[in-house]
């Protein structure tokens, strides 16, 4: 069957399938199963009551957990075992971890992830917050947010190939076409640079385009929350003598100190998963590995599923501290 | 910050240009991928793409017309060709210009070059010339001029077509686009309407383990899909689903799921309680309450999520490498394609910028078409 029509099928059928089933079983539960009539009345009502969230509730459930919950500990399972000829594996304790600690290229992965972690979460929501600020009384401000926004748009490959033009380089003796050696060029440098192979440094470069990514983000969250804050607290402040660095950084910042939280925790999380911008523009060559795109080699290259495994386990344990502290704070505002 | 900045209009300067400043940084990168799509190859590896959205100085050469064919007896003795060099529309302002290679700033425009043995022309500064000499110097093949010349901007749609519907093309981004657009629906649709009644349950219906499940919610929220992608593809290996369509949307719709869930819930609670209630006294049921008034009203989060889901399976990378493509190649998306010809073609800018841009194309344009409901998103699903 054609691709295209085989979609379509399976939107009617999913659509259908899903409506189908959330009338039938709701009518199968009010008509035949427990009928709000005949002696058993208050009983039924009762117990239907009890079972229709369940009703509801069950595509989703069934989708979470054999999608999210279950390989979570099918991946633990897995980077316990390791393996061996004849498609069987065996349980191999620690060994996958012990190994893929020896390794050269994931102790690089997780020195440029933790790198990442500091850099671009601080990064995104500076930038965001000057930008949220600097528009936020501006008679343009909603186009240049905009703008600014825009990025969240592009995909990690379109954006990395946005900037490997910027850090093209050319023979010393033509014209640069990568405005960034064009740039280096005109203000002195010698040889036009090959920016991604420069070891350490990269890393920036591949960081600079999740920031441009992450900073729109974090400025519509941000300019959100600024709008937020009471006029008379900085009203007070401007009566008081306050310069604008003061109302800034005194009054503004540590009213919205919660929601600066969620933005870096949910940039974090978006960082820790990168792949795609490393794998189109270096792969992890020249020093620039990270986990996810380690991980990846390790599982669909090398096919080796325990040490890829336990390295999916290192990323879980990295975001579990978000978890922990989003189900903590999800679970205080509940009450 | 108003009545402060108002007062002062050096500050309301200084602000308009950092933030001018802010948004050409931003929009730079993006924009350099535009124009260069609407370059050819020669141009954009002979100059920066910054330089092409001004007129350019170039040295060109160019050809007078055949005097065998144009030449006019104008004296006896005395044959004259005279022309333009640039032909009708290709303007250009030539401002020095010369006869050979090695010289060709030899000559001012509108001064009278002697090639020798009474033999002239004159260049004036939109190209015409007037060739002049005895009837052996005036034959052969027309006369080589080299000129410095301002070029104004030139664009080209070509790329756009040959990357599109050239038959010929190995890079075949129109199936690409389809394959994608296969994806990206089904796995936009599906998700919604299987979290929208999870998220009512979970606002509006009152059991045990209500709080549990919301949190387990919030927790899957951030569950790296890293760790899903062996569990999963051997158990659609071993279900006989393999890698595929199917695959792929399943898989979308499932880590989909807890940002659905999340953003519905939190928009369904804040629906005002007493259109329930009372839809509930007059004896609605739950699916008709579901359908009926909770559907229509959750609409702006409903169009949330569904722009989220868009943009996240249209851009994605990853999952379409795990659960779709096989070794055949036939469903490639156009993130892979693109991987793809960075890996093989790195230096065919034209062909690069211009898939990019086809693949950037259409999120960008649901982007600034539901932006609105892209915002209100995003403080739901983020600001608690």
């Amino acid at each position: 069957m054609h691709p295209a029509l085989l979609g379509v099928v399976t939107i009617v059928i999913g659509v259908t399938g899903c409506v189908g089933y959330f009338y039938g079983a709701n009518l199968l539960l009010d008509k035949v199963l427990f009928p709000a009539a005949g002696p058993n009345i208050g009983r039924n009502i009762n117990r239907r009551e009890a079972i229709r969230p369940w009703i509801f509730l069950f595509p989703a459930m069934l989708g979470l957990g054999l999608y999210l919950a279950y390989p979570v500990f099918a991946t633990l399972r897995l980077s316990f075992l390791e393996r061996i000829p004849g498609n069987e594996y065996v349980f191999v304790g620690l060994k996958n971890y012990r190994q893929m600690f020896a390794e050269d290229k994931f102790m690089e992965a997780l020195r440029n992830n933790i790198l990442w972690l500091v850099v671009v979460p601080a990064a995104s929501t500076a930038f965001g917050l000057l930008a949220a600020q600097l528009t936020d009384r501006l008679r343009w401000g909603n186009i240049a947010k905009s703008i600014i926004f825009m990025p969240m748009a592009i995909s990690f490959v379109g954006a990395a190939v946005i900037f490997k033009l910027i850090y093209e380089a050319r023979p010393e003796d033509v014209a640069q076409i990568g405005v960034l050696n064009a740039l280096y060029m005109q203000f002195g440098g010698d040889t036009p640079q090959q920016w991604l192979t420069i070891p350490f440094w990269n890393n920036f470069f591949l960081m600079a385009v999740l920031i441009w990514i992450q900073t729109g983000f974090a400025m519509v969250i941000l300019s959100a929350a600024l709008r937020g804050i009471p006029e008379e607290t900085i009203e007070a402040a401007v009566i008081d003598g306050a310069n604008p660095f003061q109302i800034f950084f005194k009054i503004k910042v540590p009213q919205i100190t919660s929601t600066i939280v969620v933005v870096w925790t949910t940039i974090t999380i978006a960082t820790l998963k990168v792949f795609d911008i490393v794998f189109a523009m270096t792969n992890g060559q020249w020093e620039t590995q990270v986990l996810a795109n380690y991980m990846y080699t390790k599982m669909f290259v090398a096919r080796d599923w325990g040490i890829g495994s336990a390295s999916a386990m290192i990323i879980m344990l990295l975001v579990m501290p978000i978890l922990v502290w989003n189900v903590y704070n999800a679970r205080k505002e509940m009450r | 910050m108003d009545s402060l900045a108002g007062k002062k209009p050096l500050v309301v300067w200084a602000l308009n240009l950092s933030v001018l400043a802010l948004v050409l940084l931003w929009i730079f990168p993006t924009l350099g991928l535009f124009v260069s799509s609407f370059r050819t190859n020669e141009q954009i590896t002979s100059s920066g793409w910054w330089a092409s959205l001004f007129p350019a100085e170039q040295t060109l050469q160019l050809r007078a017309l055949d005097p065998d064919d144009f030449r006019i007896e104008t004296a006896t003795g005395v044959f004259t060709v005279e022309g333009n060099l640039f032909e009708e529309g290709e303007a250009a302002d030539i401002s020095r210009w010369g006869t050979s290679s090695r010289a060709p700033d030899a000559y001012a425009v509108g001064e009278t070059a002697d090639l020798g043995e009474g033999e002239t022309i004159t260049l004036a500064t939109d190209g015409a010339y007037i060739w002049q000499g005895n009837d052996d110097q005036i034959s052969g093949r027309g006369q080589r001029m080299f000129v410095v010349a301002t070029v104004p901007p030139e664009f080209t749609g070509d790329n756009y077509n040959n990357v599109l519907f050239s038959p010929t093309n190995s890079e075949n981004m129109a199936k690409a686009f389809f394959n994608t657009l296969t994806v990206v629906i089904p796995s936009t649709i599906i998700p919604i309407l299987i979290a929208a009644f999870a998220a009512y349950a979970l606002a509006w219906m009152d059991f045990p383990g209500r709080a549990l499940l919301i949190a387990a919610v919030v927790a899957l929220l951030v569950v790296p899909l890293q760790l899903a992608l062996i569990p999963l593809l051997s158990l659609h290996n071993a279900i006989g689903i393999g890698k595929g369509y199917l695959g792929v949307w399943m898989a979308h719709t499932g880590f989909g799921l807890p940002l659905a869930i999340y953003l519905l819930r939190n928009y369904m609670v804040g629906l005002p309680r007493d259109i329930i209630e009372n839809a509930r006294v007059d004896g609605a049921t739950e699916f008709q309450i579901f359908t009926k008034i909770i559907l229509p009203l959750s609409f702006p989060a409903l169009a949330s999520f569904a722009i989220f889901q868009f943009l996240w399976t249209w851009n994605d990378l990853l999952v379409a490498l795990v659960f779709l493509i096989d070794s055949s190649g036939q469903t490639t998306v156009m993130t892979k394609q693109i991987v793809e010809l960075l890996g093989t073609r790195g230096g065919d800018w034209e062909v690069l910028a211009t898939s990019a841009f086809v693949s950037i194309a259409v999120p960008l344009l649901v982007f600034f078409m539901m932006q609105r409901y892209l915002v209100r998103g995003l403080l739901a699903g983020s600001v608690k």
